[in-house]
């Protein structure tokens, strides 16, 4: 059975990549735009594993990932962080909010399917 | 099409819209909005700006983005106030980015020298160096998502040159991760997966901390790990593996040599395929919640003391198949492409194919044509007015209006999209011209058809110039007339009665009419002796090969005259007048109709011809007196309407239908309103009735026909031919000077 994806990203572009990228990879994949639009798609979807933006209106990948972490059912899936920065300080502070990993973008397909493996079961 | 290619148009569209945000946030911060969303929001676009542009490679607009996007970081953290000379710098730049998104589209080249001031100006009001740019990893890798060498290729390369130094064969790891490793989501057996694909492992666990039941606490960490591999990964390898993990376990790795001590392994040497296998045949049951492994590990303590068990069962949280690549695309979810990108609480829309709201616009054009033929038909069978049919007719026609309504509504677009590109260019205006102008806008979100709003851009763009240029005076001027040095000009749009009023007002000087007239007679556009009311000289702006600026200015000069501009706007079918104030300045004022599709008519008769006259410009209808009419000689006519003499156009006489004009006591006038406020009135044989009809371009069937603006297609099936009012009077005046028919 191949795995889900969910990608939260606000950008259509980088959702289309993602998208893209994924499915090439054999990937199901399931998108929201938000934190907030995120935490809604979870509750009908539990998949293996979350990629999601930090920059994103209505709720930031931070609020989201606490969200998710503090939900019971979805609180052990993986979560990987897209992000333009590799500042360790940005890394910290999404690993502090329960984070398990982080793409650093421009990322490029072999990139994201490597760090999905890495933390998919 | 390529889906990289398919993406990048999206990048491109998103870009755009990117943009308008931007720019609107920073228009809002300039009118002092400082709501911590709108820097967000102002962030967030410049952001998304450069993480496609990143994707894309597009290096000139991601170094430019992310100058801009320190910038915006630190006004966002308040670390720099949004004052109004950063405001304006932040506006620049906001310029520059859009150029370098287009010329990224469209290949064409930027004003580099302005792109470097700009991002100058910006550096300077962080203070952090232009150089410091490249520290966020965006300089390291060439960006092309396709071509990338795999990610163990980039450490392969890397590692020799770190540690020249042959790696010794073999390492062992000492690994015990902290409960906050498993809160995370991540998973020990994971990471030992990932070691086993290095190498050769031996993996020993310790399960020596781990406390009797009743002191066990579900989400502690009690395990730890020892692993031996052996083979040719380097140090830095086997770090990258515990990347996402450093911060929550305690990790040793020390290096082997060959002929290094081999290890002491304790009772449980495991082989780690055999631990996936195992793990993999767990994978199809219900999986416990990864973060709560600890707790699988009692089933093996209570059971029995051995150790060796417990991984499988904090492995089984899911299958460890490896990355089995199916092809699924047809499972893909779509529901992320149900709301906007970007629109915070906006009501969800969808993207459109245009083509198709046209062809919708198309049927439902032949569904009105239809049903109205339908409605003849009946009309003609002789059925009573209150048969079943025609009461179910009523109902067709009713809800085929609303259809045509809503299908319309689809196009409609808010004229935002053309008023937002308006503040860029009084910007430009206002540094070329050394004048101030403030610019305000109201209305924005009136809607009106896509087509419209396409082709408002340029008219709208000049007349602003030319308030700007023309009418706003310089500082010097506006502080000896005792008025705010800073001029203000206006731009709204609102609804008035079925047609869209778009206005461009500003408080400049107004129209010098002397100066304006003296023009006039000097280019011999009208007779010196010519007596003009003020409206008239107004209009003579309009005039082709009227321009009042005495040098040709770099702005209003541009072969473009206001003439230009009142002709697009006609062919939108809309008016546009002026208003003007002497030292109070001028409003110029256009009105355009919602759609171009369709029309409300009146259809008439001339000459045994059918035609339809745009109910919007008649005023009323009337039954003329043979004493009313007054003959001027030249075949022109008069006729008094309630005191004024208003011209009368004979609309089969003027097309060509008959040869001698029509008596007006056999005829029907229908009083017009053109452009300007000027009056006439038509005299046709009839008038059949009124109606919506579907506007067909004639231009684009057949050619332009002067004085008809388009055809439609009646009920009874036959092509009728839209009348241009503005052109039908036009054109019957041009033989006289205007005075004379403006009499009264």
């Amino acid at each position: 059975m191949s795995k889900t994806i969910l990608t939260v990203d606000d950008s259509r572009t980088m959702r289309d990549m993602l998208r893209l990228a994924l499915v090439d990879a054999g990937f199901n994949v399931v998108q929201a735009e938000d934190g907030v639009h995120g935490l809604e798609v979870l509750a009908g979807e539990t998949p293996d594993v979350i990629v999601t933006d930090i920059n994103m209106p209505r709720m930031d990948g931070y609020g989201f990932i606490e969200g998710v972490r503090a939900d019971a059912r979805c609180r052990a899936i993986p979560i990987l962080v897209l992000t333009t920065e590799s500042s360790a300080e940005k890394k910290m502070r999404a690993r502090d909010a329960g984070a398990t990993g982080w793409i650093v973008k421009p990322f490029n397909p072999e990139k994201l399917v490597e760090a999905i493996r890495r933390v998919a079961a | 099409m390529d889906p990289m290619a398919e993406i990048k148009a999206t990048f491109f569209q998103e870009c755009e819209e990117q943009l308008a945000e931007l720019e609107s946030g920073l228009l809002a911060m300039e009118g002092g909005d400082t709501e911590s969303e709108t820097v967000n929001a102002v962030f967030r676009a410049v952001h998304s700006v450069k993480g496609g542009a990143g994707a894309f490679g597009l290096e000139d607009l991601v170094h430019f983005a992310h100058i801009f996007e320190t910038t915006l970081d630190e006004v966002r953290s308040n670390r720099l106030p949004a004052s109004d000379a950063v405001v304006k710098a932040l506006l620049r730049s906001a310029d520059v980015l859009a150029d370098l998104v287009r010329a990224a589209r469209d290949g064409g080249a930027v004003d580099q020298a302005r792109c470097d001031v700009c991002a100058a100006e910006l550096s300077a009001l962080t203070g952090i160096e232009e150089s410091d740019a490249g520290d966020d990893g965006m300089g390291e890798i060439d960006f092309q998502p396709m071509q990338m060498a795999p990610l163990d290729l980039d450490f392969d390369a890397e590692a020799p040159a770190e540690e020249p130094a042959p790696e010794p064969a073999s390492w062992t790891l000492r690994f015990k991760p902290r409960p906050e490793l498993y809160a995370k989501a991540n998973e020990t057996v994971l990471l030992l997966r990932e070691l086993a694909r290095l190498g050769e492992v031996e993996v020993e666990l310790d399960a020596g901390d781990l406390p009797l039941l009743p002191h066990l606490d579900p989400e502690g960490a009690y395990l730890s790990w020892t692993v031996r591999i052996r083979g040719d990964a380097t140090e830095a390898d086997l770090r990258e593996v515990f990347e996402f993990v450093d911060a929550d376990c305690e990790l040793d790795v020390q290096a082997i040599g060959l002929d290094g001590e081999p290890m002491e392994l304790a009772n449980a040497e495991l082989d780690i395929a055999a631990l996936i296998s195992l793990a993999q045949s767990a994978g199809e049951e219900t999986a416990p919640p990864q973060a709560e492994a600890p707790v699988a590990a009692l089933e093996p303590i209570a059971e029995a003391e051995e150790p060796a068990a417990v991984i499988p069962a904090a492995m089984a949280a899911n299958s460890v198949e490896d990355r089995r690549v199916e092809d699924r695309r047809g499972g893909e979810d779509r529901r992320g492409e149900a709301k906007p990108g970007g629109v915070a609480q906006a009501a969800p829309t969808i993207r459109v194919d245009l083509d198709r709201v046209d062809r919708l616009i198309d049927l439902v054009g032949e569904l009105v044509i239809n049903q109205a033929m339908l409605a003849q038909r009946v009309n003609e069978a002789g059925l009573a007015r209150a048969s079943n049919v025609a009461g179910g007719l009523d109902e067709l026609e009713q809800l085929t209006r609303e259809i045509q309504d809503s299908v319309m509504a689809i196009r409609a677009q808010p004229v935002k999209s053309v008023f937002q590109r308006m503040p860029r260019l009084v910007r430009e205006l206002a540094s070329i011209t050394g004048k101030q102008v403030r610019l305000l806008t109201e209305g924005e979100g009136t809607e009106v058809d896509k087509t419209v709003i396409e082709r408002l851009t340029d008219p709208l763009t000049h007349m602003i110039r030319n308030a700007i240029d023309h009418g706003l005076e310089t500082p010097e001027k506006r502080i000896a007339a005792g008025k705010n040095p800073e001029g203000t000009c206006k731009l709204s749009a609102a609804h008035r009665s079925g047609r869209i009023v778009i206005e461009v007002a500003d408080d400049g000087g107004g129209i010098n009419r002397e100066r304006v007239k003296q023009i006039a007679i000097d280019k011999g556009l009208i007779p010196a002796e010519a007596a003009l009311t003020d409206e008239e000289i107004d209009n003579l702006i309009f005039l082709p090969g009227f321009s009042t600026a005495s040098t040709i200015s770099d702005i209003s000069g541009r072969g473009v005259g206001m003439d230009v501009v009142k002709r697009s706007i006609q062919d939108l079918g809309g008016r546009i007048s002026i208003t003007s104030r002497p030292g109070l300045g001028s409003t110029f004022s256009m009105s355009l109709p919602l759609t171009l599709a369709v029309l409300d008519g009146m259809v008439v008769t001339a000459g045994q011809q059918t035609l339809v006259a745009p109910l919007t410009s008649i005023i009323e209808t009337l039954q003329p007196k043979r004493s009313d009419v007054h003959g001027l000689g030249g075949g022109a006519r008069v006729i008094s309407i309630r005191g004024s003499y208003v011209p009368l156009v004979d609309v089969g006489l003027s097309l060509g239908y008959r040869a001698e004009p029509l008596d007006s006591e056999q005829g029907v006038a229908l009083l017009i309103e053109g452009e300007g406020g000027t009056r006439a009135v038509l005299l046709v044989d009839a008038i059949q009735g009124q109606r919506q009809v579907v506007i067909k371009s004639l231009e684009a069937n057949y050619r332009r026909v002067p004085g008809i603006a388009a055809a439609t297609i009646l009920g009874d099936g036959r092509v009728a031919l839209i009348l241009d009012i503005d052109a039908l009077v036009a054109a019957s005046r041009t033989a006289e000077a205007p005075r004379l028919l403006q009499a009264g």
